[in-house]
């Protein structure tokens, strides 16, 4: 089980709560597909993604990237059990949607970037840390119930 | 691989920084301090704290070297060859925290430039940061 100081709790909640879900979401993942365009294998259904205009001006991208941000919903409410919480998905990714549990870790990344952009100094090193905490557990969580 | 107009926005994104140096080195580096205390190992024998002037002084040295590959990336292990035998021989840091770093340069250029980080220039941006990592480790062995 996973430590979480009070600190730590704060400021995850806390950046979850102020989060603009329609706005992040969409960025995050396109900014994910522009910046590591192998991560689009998966998307070959979303329609145009041959530039980066066209995945930021993707619905579908957009509508993704919302519903992928909302998952992280459940890690924060449930901090103190996020791999059972995430099993069942981490089973869905494994076995129906066949994606690499490496991309997970490239998609947090955009996520982390795109949530510094907005809030730009107040997401200070300690802030950074606790953030990027939250979803390195996500993420394994996430690939836990692969084999 | 760089396209020329990925280069062009690479060599103005530093350009821009460079006057900020200080700033956006010492910046990264404490993220990455904060995040992967691991690093840490490796400046024992230095004040990390912020503000201290050895953070400053190495935060300016890794961006202005960062700046002055950037203006001719074909030639980065011509460029690098002095640094590539300090990682090499002097400092031996685990190449594994050059893309820490990396990552937390991303984190402050977008902390500092808000949505003028865009996507295009973050894909430009971790491409050069992974070349130039690249060839700093050339020469560990």
């Amino acid at each position: 089980m996973v430590h979480w100081t009070e600190k730590e709790r704060t400021i995850i909640t806390g950046i979850f709560s102020h989060m603009d879900y329609e706005d992040i979401g969409p960025k995050a993942l396109s900014r994910c597909l522009i910046v590591y365009p192998w991560t689009q294998r998966h998307f070959s259904c979303f329609g145009n993604l041959y530039n980066a205009e066209a995945i930021m001006g993707n619905a579908n991208v957009a509508a993704h990237g919302i519903k992928v941000l909302h998952g992280l919903d459940r890690g924060v409410k449930n901090m103190d059990n996020i791999v059972a919480t995430y099993a069942e998905l981490s089973i869905l990714h494994s076995e129906k949607l066949h994606v690499d549990p490496d991309n997970f870790k490239l998609l947090s990344d955009c996520i982390t970037i795109v949530v510094a952009a907005k809030m730009g100094h107040a997401f200070t090193g300690e802030t950074q840390a606790a953030f990027q905490k939250f979803l390195a557990v996500v993420v394994s969580a996430l690939g836990k119930q692969y084999h | 691989m760089l396209s020329n107009q990925e280069k062009m926005l690479i060599v103005q994104i530093w350009e821009r920084l460079t006057p900020v140096a200080e700033e956006i080195g010492a910046d990264a580096l404490l993220r990455m301090f904060a995040c992967f205390p691991g690093s840490k190992t490796y400046f024992s024998h230095l004040d990390i704290s912020r503000g201290s002037p050895h953070l400053l002084s190495l935060g300016k040295k890794i961006v202005l070297a960062l700046a002055e590959g950037s203006k001719d990336i074909s030639q980065l292990t011509v460029t690098l060859a002095p640094l590539q035998i300090m990682h090499a021989y002097q400092l031996r840091i685990d190449p594994t925290n050059f893309k820490l770093l990396s990552h937390c340069m991303l984190v402050a250029l977008s902390c500092h430039m808000r949505d003028d980080f865009t996507a295009v220039a973050h894909a430009a941006m971790d491409k050069y940061l992974s070349a130039f990592a690249a060839v700093l480790a050339e020469k560990y062995r």
